[in-house]
Protein backbone atom coordinates (compact mmCIF):
# COMPACT_ATOMS: atom_id res chain seq x y z
CA UNK A 1 0.00 0.00 0.00
CA UNK A 2 1.11 3.50 -0.75
CA UNK A 3 2.75 5.05 2.29
CA UNK A 4 1.20 8.50 1.74
CA UNK A 5 -2.29 7.06 1.44
CA UNK A 6 -1.71 5.15 4.64
CA UNK A 7 -0.76 8.35 6.45
CA UNK A 8 -3.77 10.21 5.00
CA UNK A 9 -6.11 7.46 6.12
CA UNK A 10 -4.44 7.53 9.53
CA UNK A 11 -5.32 11.22 9.81
CA UNK A 12 -8.94 10.31 9.20
CA UNK A 13 -8.81 7.80 12.01
CA UNK A 14 -8.52 4.71 9.86
CA UNK A 15 -5.67 2.35 10.57
CA UNK A 16 -4.58 0.33 7.61
CA UNK A 17 -2.13 -2.48 8.12
CA UNK A 18 -1.32 -5.96 6.98
CA UNK A 19 -1.39 -9.13 9.00
CA UNK A 20 2.33 -9.46 8.38
CA UNK A 21 3.07 -6.03 9.82
CA UNK A 22 0.91 -6.63 12.84
CA UNK A 23 2.37 -10.07 13.40
CA UNK A 24 5.97 -8.96 13.07
CA UNK A 25 5.32 -5.91 15.25
CA UNK A 26 4.17 -8.17 18.02
CA UNK A 27 7.00 -10.61 17.51
CA UNK A 28 9.78 -8.08 17.50
CA UNK A 29 8.61 -6.21 20.58
CA UNK A 30 8.33 -9.14 22.92
CA UNK A 31 11.54 -11.06 22.54
CA UNK A 32 12.23 -12.70 25.86
CA UNK A 33 15.83 -13.79 26.26
CA UNK A 34 16.81 -16.91 28.07
CA UNK A 35 18.43 -16.37 31.44
CA UNK A 36 21.81 -17.95 31.13
CA UNK A 37 25.34 -16.70 30.79
CA UNK A 38 28.49 -18.55 29.82
CA UNK A 39 31.43 -16.29 30.63
CA UNK A 40 32.50 -12.68 31.05
CA UNK A 41 30.18 -11.46 28.25
CA UNK A 42 27.32 -12.40 30.57
CA UNK A 43 28.35 -9.53 32.86
CA UNK A 44 27.86 -7.10 29.99
CA UNK A 45 24.55 -8.77 29.19
CA UNK A 46 23.45 -8.27 32.79
CA UNK A 47 24.53 -4.64 32.62
CA UNK A 48 22.43 -4.22 29.47
CA UNK A 49 19.32 -5.26 31.35
CA UNK A 50 19.92 -2.85 34.22
CA UNK A 51 18.72 0.73 34.54
CA UNK A 52 21.49 2.52 32.66
CA UNK A 53 21.11 0.66 29.38
CA UNK A 54 17.62 -0.61 30.07
CA UNK A 55 16.88 -3.41 27.65
CA UNK A 56 13.23 -3.12 28.75
CA UNK A 57 12.87 -0.34 26.18
CA UNK A 58 12.88 -3.05 23.54
CA UNK A 59 10.42 -5.33 25.26
CA UNK A 60 13.15 -7.74 26.30
CA UNK A 61 13.43 -7.20 30.01
CA UNK A 62 11.91 -10.55 30.96
CA UNK A 63 14.73 -13.06 31.18
CA UNK A 64 13.13 -16.46 31.32
CA UNK A 65 14.82 -19.18 33.33
CA UNK A 66 13.16 -21.88 31.21
CA UNK A 67 13.95 -22.47 27.54
CA UNK A 68 10.26 -23.29 27.00
CA UNK A 69 9.32 -19.67 27.66
CA UNK A 70 12.26 -17.97 25.95
CA UNK A 71 12.47 -16.59 22.42
CA UNK A 72 16.06 -15.49 22.28
CA UNK A 73 19.26 -17.22 23.21
CA UNK A 74 22.14 -14.86 23.88
CA UNK A 75 25.34 -16.92 23.68
CA UNK A 76 27.24 -14.71 26.07
CA UNK A 77 30.75 -16.06 26.28
CA UNK A 78 33.11 -18.90 25.54
CA UNK A 79 31.44 -22.15 24.60
CA UNK A 80 33.64 -25.01 25.69
CA UNK A 81 33.34 -28.35 23.98
CA UNK A 82 32.01 -29.77 27.21
CA UNK A 83 29.26 -27.14 27.33
CA UNK A 84 28.33 -27.18 23.62
CA UNK A 85 25.98 -30.23 23.76
CA UNK A 86 24.04 -28.57 26.57
CA UNK A 87 23.77 -25.30 24.64
CA UNK A 88 22.40 -27.13 21.58
CA UNK A 89 20.03 -29.09 23.80
CA UNK A 90 18.70 -25.88 25.36
CA UNK A 91 18.25 -24.43 21.90
CA UNK A 92 16.30 -27.52 20.88
CA UNK A 93 14.07 -27.09 23.90
CA UNK A 94 13.13 -23.55 22.98
CA UNK A 95 9.80 -23.09 21.25
CA UNK A 96 9.57 -21.34 17.90
CA UNK A 97 9.94 -18.52 17.09
CA UNK A 98 13.47 -18.55 18.44
CA UNK A 99 16.51 -16.48 17.70
CA UNK A 100 20.17 -16.59 18.58
CA UNK A 101 22.60 -13.75 19.21
CA UNK A 102 26.24 -14.84 19.37
CA UNK A 103 27.77 -12.29 21.70
CA UNK A 104 31.48 -11.62 21.70
CA UNK A 105 34.59 -12.98 20.05
CA UNK A 106 34.41 -16.39 21.75
CA UNK A 107 30.81 -17.12 20.81
CA UNK A 108 31.37 -16.20 17.17
CA UNK A 109 34.75 -17.84 16.57
CA UNK A 110 36.41 -19.07 19.74
CA UNK A 111 38.03 -15.68 20.26
CA UNK A 112 41.35 -15.64 22.11
CA UNK A 113 40.88 -19.35 22.88
CA UNK A 114 40.41 -20.31 19.24
CA UNK A 115 43.53 -22.45 19.10
CA UNK A 116 42.60 -24.30 22.28
CA UNK A 117 41.73 -27.98 22.31
CA UNK A 118 38.70 -27.48 24.55
CA UNK A 119 36.96 -24.48 23.02
CA UNK A 120 34.29 -24.59 20.35
CA UNK A 121 35.29 -22.36 17.46
CA UNK A 122 31.97 -20.55 17.24
CA UNK A 123 28.50 -21.69 18.24
CA UNK A 124 27.35 -21.29 14.63
CA UNK A 125 28.95 -24.69 14.02
CA UNK A 126 25.90 -26.28 15.63
CA UNK A 127 22.97 -23.86 15.67
CA UNK A 128 21.89 -21.09 13.29
CA UNK A 129 22.90 -17.66 14.56
CA UNK A 130 20.86 -14.57 13.62
CA UNK A 131 23.21 -11.83 14.79
CA UNK A 132 26.94 -11.98 15.51
CA UNK A 133 28.48 -9.25 17.70
CA UNK A 134 32.25 -8.87 17.77
CA UNK A 135 34.04 -7.50 20.81
CA UNK A 136 35.80 -8.81 23.85
CA UNK A 137 33.44 -8.30 25.53
CA UNK A 138 31.06 -6.17 23.46
CA UNK A 139 29.78 -3.12 25.30
CA UNK A 140 26.09 -3.04 26.26
CA UNK A 141 25.51 -0.61 23.39
CA UNK A 142 26.74 -3.31 21.01
CA UNK A 143 24.27 -5.80 22.44
CA UNK A 144 21.48 -3.25 22.05
CA UNK A 145 22.64 -2.69 18.47
CA UNK A 146 22.47 -6.42 17.88
CA UNK A 147 19.04 -6.44 19.41
CA UNK A 148 17.86 -3.72 17.06
CA UNK A 149 19.41 -5.59 14.14
CA UNK A 150 17.43 -8.65 15.16
CA UNK A 151 14.24 -6.57 15.37
CA UNK A 152 14.89 -5.23 11.88
CA UNK A 153 15.45 -8.77 10.66
CA UNK A 154 12.17 -9.94 12.17
CA UNK A 155 10.35 -6.92 10.78
CA UNK A 156 11.54 -7.65 7.26
CA UNK A 157 10.48 -11.29 7.30
CA UNK A 158 7.58 -12.18 5.03
CA UNK A 159 5.10 -14.71 6.42
CA UNK A 160 4.82 -16.63 3.18
CA UNK A 161 7.23 -17.55 0.41
CA UNK A 162 10.89 -18.36 0.39
CA UNK A 163 12.10 -16.04 3.16
CA UNK A 164 9.47 -17.03 5.70
CA UNK A 165 10.51 -17.84 9.24
CA UNK A 166 11.42 -21.40 10.07
CA UNK A 167 8.36 -22.07 12.20
CA UNK A 168 6.04 -21.29 9.30
CA UNK A 169 7.91 -23.71 7.07
CA UNK A 170 6.62 -27.23 7.52
CA UNK A 171 9.67 -28.61 5.72
CA UNK A 172 12.19 -26.96 8.02
CA UNK A 173 13.90 -29.00 10.63
CA UNK A 174 13.04 -28.01 14.17
CA UNK A 175 15.59 -30.04 16.04
CA UNK A 176 19.30 -29.73 15.63
CA UNK A 177 21.62 -32.68 16.18
CA UNK A 178 23.29 -32.58 19.57
CA UNK A 179 27.02 -33.30 19.32
CA UNK A 180 28.25 -36.32 21.24
CA UNK A 181 31.41 -36.05 23.34
CA UNK A 182 33.89 -38.32 21.60
CA UNK A 183 37.27 -39.76 22.46
CA UNK A 184 39.22 -36.83 21.04
CA UNK A 185 36.69 -34.20 20.00
CA UNK A 186 32.98 -33.58 19.69
CA UNK A 187 31.31 -35.78 17.13
CA UNK A 188 30.50 -34.44 14.66
CA UNK A 189 32.86 -31.46 14.79
CA UNK A 190 30.15 -29.31 13.22
CA UNK A 191 26.55 -29.60 12.13
CA UNK A 192 26.75 -29.76 8.36
CA UNK A 193 23.24 -28.32 8.22
CA UNK A 194 24.37 -24.94 9.45
CA UNK A 195 28.13 -24.82 8.98
CA UNK A 196 30.14 -23.92 7.03
CA UNK A 197 27.83 -21.21 5.84
CA UNK A 198 27.46 -21.14 2.10
CA UNK A 199 28.90 -18.06 0.48
CA UNK A 200 26.31 -16.68 -1.87
CA UNK A 201 28.40 -14.20 -3.84
CA UNK A 202 28.78 -16.56 -6.77
CA UNK A 203 32.53 -16.01 -6.84
CA UNK A 204 34.86 -18.23 -4.94
CA UNK A 205 34.96 -17.41 -1.30
CA UNK A 206 37.93 -17.69 1.04
CA UNK A 207 36.92 -21.24 1.97
CA UNK A 208 36.97 -22.58 -1.57
CA UNK B 1 60.65 -19.67 56.76
CA UNK B 2 62.08 -21.21 59.82
CA UNK B 3 64.04 -23.99 58.25
CA UNK B 4 65.81 -24.38 54.97
CA UNK B 5 64.83 -27.16 52.62
CA UNK B 6 67.95 -29.07 53.60
CA UNK B 7 67.00 -28.85 57.25
CA UNK B 8 63.49 -30.04 56.49
CA UNK B 9 64.99 -32.94 54.57
CA UNK B 10 67.12 -33.84 57.59
CA UNK B 11 64.09 -33.58 59.87
CA UNK B 12 62.11 -35.93 57.61
CA UNK B 13 64.92 -38.45 57.54
CA UNK B 14 65.28 -38.33 61.29
CA UNK B 15 61.56 -38.92 61.80
CA UNK B 16 61.00 -41.49 59.07
CA UNK B 17 64.00 -43.76 58.54
CA UNK B 18 64.37 -44.84 54.95
CA UNK B 19 62.12 -42.13 53.58
CA UNK B 20 64.53 -41.63 50.71
CA UNK B 21 63.86 -37.94 50.22
CA UNK B 22 65.94 -36.36 47.49
CA UNK B 23 66.96 -32.72 47.37
CA UNK B 24 66.20 -31.03 44.03
CA UNK B 25 68.08 -27.74 43.75
CA UNK B 26 66.75 -24.82 41.75
CA UNK B 27 69.65 -23.02 40.09
CA UNK B 28 67.55 -19.96 39.21
CA UNK B 29 67.61 -16.69 41.13
CA UNK B 30 64.45 -17.72 42.99
CA UNK B 31 66.43 -20.61 44.48
CA UNK B 32 63.19 -22.36 45.35
CA UNK B 33 64.60 -25.77 46.09
CA UNK B 34 62.30 -28.71 46.41
CA UNK B 35 62.12 -32.21 47.78
CA UNK B 36 61.55 -35.28 45.64
CA UNK B 37 59.60 -37.90 47.56
CA UNK B 38 59.56 -41.60 46.90
CA UNK B 39 56.01 -42.77 46.12
CA UNK B 40 56.22 -45.57 48.71
CA UNK B 41 56.92 -43.25 51.62
CA UNK B 42 55.23 -40.09 50.34
CA UNK B 43 52.07 -40.39 52.43
CA UNK B 44 54.07 -40.92 55.64
CA UNK B 45 56.30 -37.95 54.81
CA UNK B 46 53.31 -35.76 54.00
CA UNK B 47 51.66 -36.73 57.28
CA UNK B 48 54.85 -35.80 59.10
CA UNK B 49 55.06 -32.43 57.33
CA UNK B 50 51.50 -31.65 58.33
CA UNK B 51 51.56 -32.94 61.90
CA UNK B 52 55.05 -31.97 63.03
CA UNK B 53 54.69 -29.18 65.60
CA UNK B 54 57.53 -27.13 64.19
CA UNK B 55 56.82 -27.52 60.47
CA UNK B 56 53.00 -27.64 60.61
CA UNK B 57 52.36 -27.42 56.86
CA UNK B 58 48.61 -27.25 57.26
CA UNK B 59 47.75 -25.64 53.93
CA UNK B 60 48.19 -27.11 50.46
CA UNK B 61 48.03 -24.22 48.03
CA UNK B 62 48.69 -25.81 44.68
CA UNK B 63 49.05 -29.13 42.91
CA UNK B 64 50.34 -29.23 39.39
CA UNK B 65 51.82 -31.64 36.92
CA UNK B 66 54.94 -31.69 34.80
CA UNK B 67 55.53 -33.85 31.77
CA UNK B 68 59.11 -34.88 31.18
CA UNK B 69 59.19 -36.49 27.73
CA UNK B 70 61.76 -39.08 26.71
CA UNK B 71 64.94 -37.20 25.99
CA UNK B 72 67.47 -38.15 23.36
CA UNK B 73 70.89 -37.26 24.59
CA UNK B 74 73.69 -36.94 22.06
CA UNK B 75 77.13 -37.24 23.55
CA UNK B 76 80.51 -36.88 21.96
CA UNK B 77 82.89 -39.37 23.42
CA UNK B 78 86.61 -39.43 22.77
CA UNK B 79 87.89 -42.93 22.15
CA UNK B 80 91.34 -44.31 21.42
CA UNK B 81 91.68 -46.49 18.38
CA UNK B 82 94.57 -48.30 16.77
CA UNK B 83 94.78 -47.83 13.06
CA UNK B 84 97.24 -48.74 10.39
CA UNK B 85 98.85 -45.84 8.65
CA UNK B 86 101.60 -45.44 6.13
CA UNK B 87 104.22 -43.07 7.45
CA UNK B 88 107.33 -42.42 5.29
CA UNK B 89 106.56 -45.43 3.13
CA UNK B 90 106.49 -47.77 6.14
CA UNK B 91 103.32 -49.26 7.53
CA UNK B 92 102.91 -48.48 11.19
CA UNK B 93 100.36 -49.03 13.86
CA UNK B 94 99.32 -45.68 15.31
CA UNK B 95 97.09 -44.85 18.23
CA UNK B 96 94.54 -42.27 17.33
CA UNK B 97 91.91 -40.27 19.20
CA UNK B 98 88.56 -40.46 17.49
CA UNK B 99 85.41 -38.58 18.41
CA UNK B 100 82.37 -40.79 18.50
CA UNK B 101 78.79 -39.62 18.71
CA UNK B 102 76.69 -41.76 20.97
CA UNK B 103 72.97 -41.45 21.38
CA UNK B 104 71.01 -42.65 24.33
CA UNK B 105 67.40 -42.12 25.30
CA UNK B 106 66.73 -40.91 28.79
CA UNK B 107 63.28 -42.20 29.74
CA UNK B 108 60.78 -39.54 30.68
CA UNK B 109 58.32 -39.42 33.53
CA UNK B 110 55.34 -37.57 34.86
CA UNK B 111 55.71 -35.41 37.92
CA UNK B 112 53.25 -34.06 40.45
CA UNK B 113 54.32 -30.90 42.30
CA UNK B 114 52.75 -29.77 45.57
CA UNK B 115 53.18 -26.33 47.17
CA UNK B 116 52.76 -26.32 50.93
CA UNK B 117 52.34 -23.43 53.34
CA UNK B 118 51.87 -23.19 57.05
CA UNK B 119 49.13 -20.82 58.07
CA UNK B 120 49.75 -21.51 61.76
CA UNK B 121 53.49 -20.84 61.59
CA UNK B 122 53.29 -18.33 58.71
CA UNK B 123 55.96 -19.96 56.59
CA UNK B 124 56.23 -21.53 53.19
CA UNK B 125 56.19 -22.46 50.45
CA UNK B 126 57.71 -25.89 50.58
CA UNK B 127 57.72 -27.59 47.21
CA UNK B 128 57.46 -31.37 47.16
CA UNK B 129 57.50 -33.53 44.07
CA UNK B 130 56.72 -37.11 43.13
CA UNK B 131 57.68 -38.85 39.92
CA UNK B 132 56.10 -41.78 38.12
CA UNK B 133 58.20 -44.61 36.76
CA UNK B 134 57.43 -43.82 33.14
CA UNK B 135 54.95 -41.93 31.01
CA UNK B 136 52.88 -44.79 29.62
CA UNK B 137 51.75 -47.61 31.90
CA UNK B 138 53.37 -47.14 35.31
CA UNK B 139 51.85 -43.78 36.13
CA UNK B 140 50.47 -44.36 39.63
CA UNK B 141 51.35 -42.08 42.52
CA UNK B 142 49.88 -42.06 46.02
CA UNK B 143 47.16 -39.49 46.53
CA UNK B 144 47.78 -36.86 49.19
CA UNK B 145 44.08 -36.04 49.47
CA UNK B 146 43.81 -38.01 52.75
CA UNK B 147 46.43 -35.65 54.20
CA UNK B 148 45.30 -32.36 52.64
CA UNK B 149 41.65 -32.35 51.61
CA UNK B 150 42.36 -29.41 49.29
CA UNK B 151 44.26 -31.71 46.95
CA UNK B 152 41.09 -33.47 45.80
CA UNK B 153 40.07 -31.32 42.84
CA UNK B 154 43.63 -30.43 41.90
CA UNK B 155 44.71 -34.07 41.77
CA UNK B 156 41.67 -34.71 39.60
CA UNK B 157 42.86 -31.93 37.31
CA UNK B 158 46.36 -33.42 37.14
CA UNK B 159 44.79 -36.81 36.39
CA UNK B 160 42.67 -35.23 33.66
CA UNK B 161 45.36 -33.21 31.93
CA UNK B 162 48.50 -35.33 32.54
CA UNK B 163 47.16 -38.81 33.17
CA UNK B 164 48.78 -39.44 36.55
CA UNK B 165 46.67 -41.97 38.47
CA UNK B 166 46.44 -41.10 42.16
CA UNK B 167 46.00 -44.24 44.24
CA UNK B 168 43.84 -43.66 47.29
CA UNK B 169 42.01 -40.68 45.83
CA UNK B 170 38.35 -40.74 46.97
CA UNK B 171 36.82 -39.69 43.64
CA UNK B 172 39.25 -39.86 40.75
CA UNK B 173 37.31 -38.70 37.68
CA UNK B 174 38.04 -36.21 34.95
CA UNK B 175 37.23 -32.71 36.09
CA UNK B 176 37.66 -30.44 33.06
CA UNK B 177 37.28 -32.63 30.01
CA UNK B 178 34.35 -34.93 29.47
CA UNK B 179 34.29 -38.52 30.71
CA UNK B 180 34.61 -40.08 27.26
CA UNK B 181 37.75 -38.11 26.45
CA UNK B 182 40.81 -40.32 26.03
CA UNK B 183 43.76 -37.94 25.74
CA UNK B 184 45.70 -35.92 28.27
CA UNK B 185 45.94 -32.45 26.75
CA UNK B 186 48.84 -31.05 28.77
CA UNK B 187 51.21 -33.81 27.75
CA UNK B 188 53.89 -32.81 25.28
CA UNK B 189 52.84 -35.45 22.76
CA UNK B 190 49.15 -34.49 22.75
CA UNK B 191 47.72 -34.22 19.24
CA UNK B 192 45.21 -31.40 18.91
CA UNK B 193 41.84 -32.21 17.35
CA UNK B 194 41.83 -31.27 13.72
CA UNK B 195 38.94 -28.82 13.82
CA UNK B 196 40.60 -26.37 11.52
CA UNK B 197 38.69 -23.27 10.58
CA UNK B 198 39.39 -20.59 8.01
CA UNK B 199 41.46 -17.79 9.43
CA UNK B 200 41.97 -14.45 7.73
CA UNK B 201 45.47 -13.91 9.10
CA UNK B 202 46.95 -17.38 9.33
CA UNK B 203 50.61 -17.45 10.24
CA UNK B 204 53.24 -19.77 11.70
CA UNK B 205 51.81 -23.11 12.80
CA UNK B 206 48.26 -21.98 12.01
CA UNK B 207 49.33 -21.35 8.43
CA UNK B 208 50.91 -24.79 8.24
CA UNK B 209 47.67 -26.32 9.46
CA UNK B 210 45.69 -24.32 6.92
CA UNK B 211 47.95 -25.46 4.09
CA UNK B 212 47.67 -29.08 5.19
CA UNK B 213 43.92 -28.90 4.74
CA UNK B 214 42.75 -29.62 1.23
CA UNK B 215 40.18 -27.05 0.12
CA UNK B 216 37.82 -29.89 -0.83
CA UNK B 217 37.33 -30.98 2.77
CA UNK B 218 36.18 -27.57 3.85
CA UNK B 219 34.08 -26.96 0.75
CA UNK B 220 32.29 -30.31 0.91
CA UNK B 221 30.36 -29.15 3.95
CA UNK B 222 28.46 -26.50 2.07
CA UNK B 223 27.95 -28.97 -0.78
CA UNK B 224 26.28 -31.42 1.56
CA UNK B 225 24.20 -28.59 2.91
CA UNK B 226 22.90 -27.95 -0.59
CA UNK B 227 22.24 -31.64 -1.21
CA UNK B 228 20.31 -32.27 1.94
CA UNK B 229 18.39 -29.02 1.63
CA UNK B 230 18.39 -28.34 5.35
CA UNK B 231 17.39 -24.92 6.44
Amino acid sequence: MDEHLKIELGKQGIVVTTLQELYNWGRRNSIWPMQFGLACCAIEMIATTMARFDMARFGAEVFRPSPRQADLMIISGTVTKKMAPQVVRLYNQMAEPRYVIAMGACAISGGPFKQGYNVLKGIDRYIPVDVHIPGCPPRPEALLEAFMALQKKIDAQPLTGAGRPRFLDSEARGEFPIPVPGEHDLEPASNRGVWPVEIETGTKGPRD
Amino acid sequence: MLKTVEEIKAAIEAAIPGAGVEFVPNPGPAAEHSLLLRPESAVAVAKFLRDDAELAFDYLSNVTGVDWPDKEIVEKVKAMRITTKTVDGVEQQVEETVEETRKRIEPGCLEAVYHLYSVAKKHGPLVIRMRTENRTDRVTLPSLTPIWRGAEFQEREVFDLYGIVFAGHPDLRRILMWEEFKDHPMRKDFVEPDDYEYEPTAHDHVLKRAQAHPAAVVASGSQRWRDEGIR
